[in-house]
């Protein structure tokens, strides 16, 4: 069963070459919704994600929604532990599939069929378990004899199938994802979301960020909004795509 | 063991299971979930045991470290002909020509000085590609690092196995050239494997502590390879210590030097001295020691200061 909970997460990233004032100015005049500050040694440090409490619990199936900056990957990725948080804790249960940058793995010199395996092995499958899987991967991308090709003979929708197919083969309890990549023809990206809409239907946790109001009501039922690293709202995805249009047009 | 388990597993190990009563919920920040559902959860496990676990978990991932070290090397040689035994000519033809020149140089016969040159070399290439290759094992695995959650160690284990699999293309000169020379070490030549161990063993700390240390300074790979440099000279590979008076210090010093030696000599026929196993031992458990205290302070920042 999968179950994610945040205990009052914070991240603090340390920037080691900003430590010139003009900098740090030119950094605060950007339009970027982070909050740059200085830890306790007086470095600069950039305060991505601020005091986070939440639970996720099986089916449930969330949208990230927040301005550039506001630490919607920054929280994808404490997700997936790759950040430990630097204050509080995290607990989670299931296995993790990231979806966050389809480059993941890929060699562009590569077959279509080695870069599953090396994809997959990533994530986690033994290289017989890749091969035992790789007709229904085959077939889920509809790339045919393509995939006997080098990656870098394909176009970046072409792409995205192969690693979609793979991403999801793992049979991942938890999902998580960064932004909806937009290249994938009307067909597929009808079929990935079919895909996934089976993922979160076996008890699983989908996690997606999205700039997409469309997207994310077709596919999540809850919302997470953060501004500054800090949550500010949470609820019905509806609501909190309210809250953020209201915030937006405010702002 | 499935290769999906692996993480799993690691993970029920390193998180502590937390119970929440009821149906998943959400709370907003600032309203902190209450203390009772944490209790009665185990404490969360101390850094060293959290060190040590990813250590072991990245052992046990050799189907994905395995295949990314080969697929190193392939990608390097991508549609050449000779692929990787370009690595082999490259080698020889080095060997070859130092081995007729400095044996001239030094006054020595080429049967005397090439053999005990060229596998000092390909011995060299092993243990300078590990201490250089390992300075980028986090930095060149960043994508890799941000994108899923692994044992960290698993990106220094690639790095082993890749400079491996180059030792093992080298080393088929020196089968040649043993031909050549008709040099056959016997039985002591099967003392070579445990060597070959300890210098995969020493590889990996090498490869967590400045993997980790040049993560944060940047500065550090090119630091070491100037003194990788330096020391390629202070170790007796195109000289030898005969030539010296006396012991000098600097040889003494010299952590190259024992496990150059403890390769080199059983496949010359030689039974290197105990003493240098006990030197190479000595070194091994420091620093293996040094790796895993540094890895348990700062094994979490890693993924920060990509």
């Amino acid at each position: 069963m999968a179950r994610i909970r945040l205990d009052r997460v914070s991240v603090q990233f340390p920037i080691y070459n900003a430590n010139t004032r003009s900098l740090k100015k030119s950094l605060m005049h950007r339009t970027t919704a982070g909050r740059i500050g200085r830890d306790a040694g007086d470095r600069v440090c950039i305060e991505a994600l601020n005091d986070v409490t939440l639970t996720f619990g099986h089916g449930d199936r969330v949208g990230l929604v927040g301005a550039n900056g506001a630490g919607k990957t920054t929280l994808l990725r404490v997700l997936a532990g790759i950040y430990e948080p630097t204050a509080g804790t995290i607990h989670r249960e299931g296995r993790v599939a990231p979806l966050f940058d389809i480059a993941l793995g890929i060699d562009p010199e590569a077959t279509g069929y080695d870069n599953i395996l090396i994809r997959g092995a990533f994530l986690g499958l033994r290289r017989q378990e890749a091969r035992a899987r790789m007709d229904e991967i085959a077939a889920f991308t509809e790339l045919g004899d393509y995939l006997a090709m080098p990656v870098r003979t394909y176009s970046s929708g072409m792409l995205l199938r192969l690693a979609f197919a793979v991403s999801t083969s793992v049979e991942p309890e938890i999902a998580l994802m960064d932004e909806w990549i937009g290249v994938g023809d009307a067909a597929f990206v009808e079929k990935a979301e079919r895909r996934l809409a089976e993922l979160v239907g076996r008890a699983g946790i989908l996690v997606l960020a999205s700039h997409d109001p469309a997207l994310l009501e077709r596919t999540c039922t809850k919302g997470v909004l953060l501004q500054h690293g800090k949550i500010s709202a949470v609820g019905a995805i509806g609501d909190v795509l309210r809250e953020y249009d209201a915030y937006r047009s405010a702002a | 063991m499935q290769g999906e388990e692996i993480l799993a597993i690691g993970r029920s190990l390193l998180l502590t299971e937390a119970r929440v009563e009821g149906e998943a919920f959400f709370t907003t920040s600032g309203e902190r979930t209450p203390h009772a559902v944490v209790e009665g959860a185990p404490a969360p496990p101390s850094q060293l045991r959290l060190a040590i676990l990813d250590v072991f978990e990245g052992t046990r991932a050799w189907d994905l470290w395995g295949l990314l070290g080969w697929h190193d090397i392939r990608q390097r040689y991508h549609r050449s002909t000779l692929g990787p035994f370009w690595l082999t000519i490259s080698m020889g033809a080095m060997v070859g020509g130092i081995g007729l020149l400095y044996a001239g140089f030094f006054h020595q016969k080429v049967a005397d000085y090439l053999p005990s040159m060229a596998l000092g070399f390909i011995v060299w290439g092993l243990l300078a590609g590990l201490v250089n290759d390992n300075c980028s094992a986090f930095i060149g695995a960043e994508s890799i690092i941000k994108q899923v959650q692994l044992p960290l160690s698993v990106h220094v284990y690639r790095v082993v196995w890749r400079n491996l699999i180059i030792f093992g293309h080298n080393i088929l000169i020196f089968i040649v050239v043993a031909i050549i020379f008709k040099i056959w070490p016997g039985w002591s030549g099967l003392l070579a494997l445990p060597a070959l161990f300890l210098i995969c063993v020493n590889g990996v700390w090498v490869g967590i502590l400045l993997g980790l240390v040049s993560a944060r300074f940047r500065d550090v790979p090119q630091i070491v390879a100037s003194v990788m440099q330096i020391a390629f000279f202070l170790t007796p590979i195109i000289w030898k210590p005969t030539g010296l008076a006396g012991h000098h210090l600097i040889l003494g010093l010299n952590p190259f030097l024992y496990f150059l030696d403890l390769l080199r000599a059983p496949l010359l026929g030689q039974v290197p001295a105990l003493s240098y196993w006990f030197v190479a031992l000595a070194v091994t458990l420091c620093g293996w020691a040094l790796a895993l205290v540094m890895y348990r302070l700062y094994r979490r920042r890693i993924a920060y200061w990509l």
